[in-house]
Formats: C-alpha cells, sequence, structure tokens
C-alpha cells in the first residue's frame, strides 16, 4: 500500500468517512462543474480534538481557505495543510444542508419513490458517518466545503459564486496528524440553482512525500501556522512518534 | 438583516428576575425558560462576551455559527437575528442592540489558540475555553456537557470584519459603555458565558472590563 494510489469516487449525494495517516496526500477532484465537498477532521487518537473554523480564520487572518492555509484543531495543532489548490479559494463559513433545506430547494425524495436516486441532506450524511466512527451530532461542527466560493460583501451578505468551480479543479490536503476524515458530496446551502448537483468528485490518498520542516510553504505561510506545526510536532515527539 | 440595526429596548432593570455583573475572566452558565428575555450590557465598553446557547431539553445541539449564518445570508448579528442551533433549530432571537454588530467567526480563545496566535510563552495565560470548561465542571447540569459541545460561539460586542476579498480582521469598536444585547428565547435554551480575560488582543485596550446579565419574564 505504501507506494500505491488509493482512490475512491463519491458519487453526488455520496458520503465517506476513514481513518488517514499523517503525511498522506489528499487529492481530491471535481469531475463536473460546481461540485462541493463537506469535510469534517477529527484526530484519529482522540476525537474530542477536530477541525476548528475560528481558530482556523483568526490565525491565518483569513475568511477564505487556500494554498498554505493549515487546517487547525481547537487544540492549537495542525490537522491537515492545503499544499495544492487550482482554485483559490475553499469555503468554510456556510455549513452543509439540512434535510428540511434540501426537501425545499430540490423538492422531497425518498428512498419509498426512487430507491438510491433519493436527495441526500449533508447533516443526514455527516450524522451517519460521526455515528459510524463513534461520534454523534453533538459532533457536528463548522465544516470545510471543498470547491466553493463563499464571500461578504462590506455589508456582511453572503454570496455564492455559481461559476467557481470548473470541471477538473483539484486541491490537495496533506494530513499532518493521524485524522478521523468525514466527507459528504451535498450541495453548498448557498448554491442558488434549484437542480440537485450530479457531480462525482475523486479523492485520491496518495503516499508521503518525506518529513515537513522548516522550509515547508504551509509551515513558513505565516508566524502563526509556524508555532502551531510546532505544537504539532511536540505532540508526536512527547509519544515518541 | 443584521445590519447596524439599532434597536432599544424599554425593559427597565428594576422589573428583572435577574441582575448580575459577571467580572472580566469569570464565566457564567444559566438555564433560560421559554419566552424570557437574556439581556448582556458591555458596561465599560468594547469587551467581549463570548456565549454559547444549548437546546437545554437536547443538550446535543448546540449553537452554531454556520446555520445562523447561512439563515440570514449575512456574517454579522443584530437585532433581528435568529439564533440557531446545529439542527437548524431555532434557538433565540436578538430583540434589542444598541452596539451594532456582533462575530460570530471568530470563535472564543483557548490556552493552545493563544500558543499559535501570539507566542508560545502565552499557553499560562487564563482564556475563553478554560472557563467554558470550569463551568461546566461546576454547573449541577454540567456533565450532560463535555469538551464535545463546545462549539464555536458568539463574540457579543465584537468587530471582526471580513473583506469581498477573503480577508478578516479585528477592529476596535462599534461597542460603547452601556451598549448592550437582549435576546429572547424559543424554548428552554441554555446559556454559558466566559467574560474574556484576554490580554493579548487590543480590542478592549488590554484591560478586561465587566458585563452585567439581566432576564426578564416576559
Amino acid at each position: 500500500m505504501e507506494n500505491n494510489d488509493w482512490s475512491v469516487s463519491i458519487r453526488p449525494g455520496g458520503k465517506w468517512s476513514g481513518k488517514i495517516g499523517r503525511g498522506k496526500r489528499l487529492r481530491f477532484t471535481a469531475l463536473g462543474a460546481g461540485a462541493n465537498v463537506s469535510v469534517l477532521l477529527y484526530n484519529a487518537d482522540d476525537l474530542t480534538e477536530r477541525y476548528n473554523m475560528p481558530d482556523t480564520l483568526k490565525a491565518q487572518y483569513t475568511a477564505h481557505l487556500t494554498r498554505g492555509h493549515t487546517l487547525m484543531s481547537d487544540n492549537g495543532r495542525v490537522l491537515a495543510a492545503i499544499v495544492e489548490d487550482s482554485l483559490g479559494w475553499h469555503d468554510t463559513i456556510s455549513g452543509y444542508t439540512t434535510r428540511e433545506e434540501t426537501d425545499a430547494k430540490y423538492g422531497v425524495t425518498t428512498y419509498q419513490e426512487t430507491r438510491n436516486d433519493w436527495l441526500r441532506s449533508g447533516r443526514d450524511n455527516l450524522a451517519v458517518e460521526l455515528v459510524r466512527c463513534g461520534l454523534g451530532v453533538r459532533d457536528l461542527m463548522p465544516n470545510v466545503n471543498l470547491f466553493s466560493k463563499v464571500y461578504c460583501d462590506e455589508t456582511g451578505e453572503l454570496h455564492y459564486d455559481t461559476g467557481h468551480c470548473l470541471p477538473n479543479s483539484t486541491v490537495t490536503l496533506r494530513t499532518e496528524m493521524d485524522v478521523v476524515l468525514v466527507l459528504s458530496n451535498t450541495p453548498n446551502p448557498l448554491d442558488p440553482r434549484t437542480i440537485y448537483p450530479s457531480v462525482p468528485v475523486k479523492l485520491e490518498v496518495l503516499p508521503s512525500e518525506g518529513a515537513v520542516g522548516y522550509d515547508d510553504y504551509c509551515v513558513g505561510f505565516r508566524p502563526e501556522n509556524r508555532r502551531a506545526y510546532e505544537n504539532t510536532w511536540e505532540y508526536y515527539a512527547l509519544q515518541g512518534r | 438583516m443584521a445590519v447596524f440595526n439599532r434597536v432599544e429596548s424599554s425593559r427597565q432593570p428594576e422589573s428583572a428576575v435577574y441582575d448580575e455583573v459577571v467580572l472580566a475572566g469569570n464565566g457564567w452558565m444559566r438555564e433560560l425558560n421559554p419566552g424570557q428575555v437574556l439581556r448582556i450590557v458591555d458596561l465599560e465598553g468594547n469587551q467581549a462576551a463570548d456565549t454559547l446557547f444549548y437546546d437545554a431539553d437536547n443538550p446535543e445541539d448546540h449553537y452554531s455559527a454556520v446555520r445562523t449564518i447561512t439563515g440570514q445570508r449575512n456574517i454579522y448579528l443584530s437585532a433581528g437575528s435568529v439564533l440557531r442551533a446545529e439542527s437548524g433549530k431555532e434557538l433565540l432571537t436578538i430583540v434589542a442592540d444598541t452596539c451594532g454588530r456582533h462575530d460570530t467567526l471568530g470563535g472564543a480563545c483557548s490556552a493552545q489558540s493563544n500558543t499559535v496566535r501570539y507566542a508560545h510563552e502565552k499557553l499560562h495565560m487564563h482564556n475563553c475555553r478554560d472557563t467554558f470548561m470550569l463551568q461546566l465542571a461546576n454547573h449541577a447540569e454540567g456533565g450532560k456537557y463535555s469538551k464535545r459541545n463546545l462549539a464555536p460561539n458568539i463574540n457579543f460586542f465584537m468587530n471582526v470584519p471580513v473583506t469581498p476579498e477573503g480577508g478578516l480582521t479585528f477592529q476596535d469598536g462599534v461597542s460603547s459603555p452601556g451598549a448592550y444585547v437582549e435576546m429572547r428565547s424559543y424554548g428552554r435554551t441554555m446559556a454559558l458565558i466566559s467574560n474574556c480575560p484576554q490580554l493579548n488582543n487590543p480590542c478592549n485596550a488590554y484591560h478586561p472590563t465587566p458585563i452585567r446579565v439581566l432576564i426578564w419574564d416576559c
């Protein structure tokens, strides 16, 4: 496995969760225009440590995510970093869809009537995977929405850029800790389109490219990032790892 | 919605059923009954009241910054904002506001995030997440809540502007001595406040100050 790529295609409405060791590269590819993948991250060895949207944003003085940014935990460590990005903007302030929102925007669907073509909601998908991982709805937190651009105007009003994600757009995360990754390929709640997206997303898990040091782009991106990396390295050094 | 919507309250402190001053660095945790109104007063100006809410009947359902933001399609909170739980449930509505803008993206300070934001040597300094956890540890119903329930919170009276280019800054400002925010609870709602002890952030001129908390039955 060490030298082999692993990949999965997550169909529209699909979900995935799994444990991924640190140092792996996770390359996400939008297999069509207008993709959105909702992402949650947890420390695999301590599931109470998880992605923290405010800590991530304020430490890096940003309201969007792109190459160089790190996804920080609530314990001041780096769960993953964005090492490659063809888009320049990923959203972390607009959350995921609920069942009610999905029914209201795209029409009510049931498994009884449409079998596996029924339209899944982000919350249901994430809740199922969280329970599978020993967690629950209390662990639902603000997530990252890969491939989506949501920006604020001067008054704080939110705008979703419908032309942002082109086919074959990619973004690559590098895990800096052993993580549980939870994914839902469901629409961004602010996507104004009323046709349920039909964009599969490919996830490839690629081998490590070696140790990360002070010369790394993400480590040197900001002094805050360097200190978060130092906290992460110390965490594993104390475990002899 | 949610943009500098100044609404004054007609409620008088004398008719409040609860009235307490919370010193800087202290916490406060109390359940609100359906229909009760909670007022938080920024007594000296530019203090941050870090606040979380829970559906007291279902504590797993915590306040959600992103659900609140997408519900009103605006990142700032003011009078008229509906504060929602992660499930989408309406927890409270802001019914009065003399500050004009409140933040829900910046979250609470912690010992660990202080090491990231400022310096490793800041680890010992008092912080909001320690206050939250001490409140849970000491509260009669705190056992229903754990670190897993500590979701990103509201920072009442804080100004954290976001630019169209996706930048985020911390600015002085929109609050003043005596400014207040008032919100009415839909159901039974647990409120958890850390009156921020932050000594690294210039927003309060490195001088954290008390807040006042009042509750009305109405």
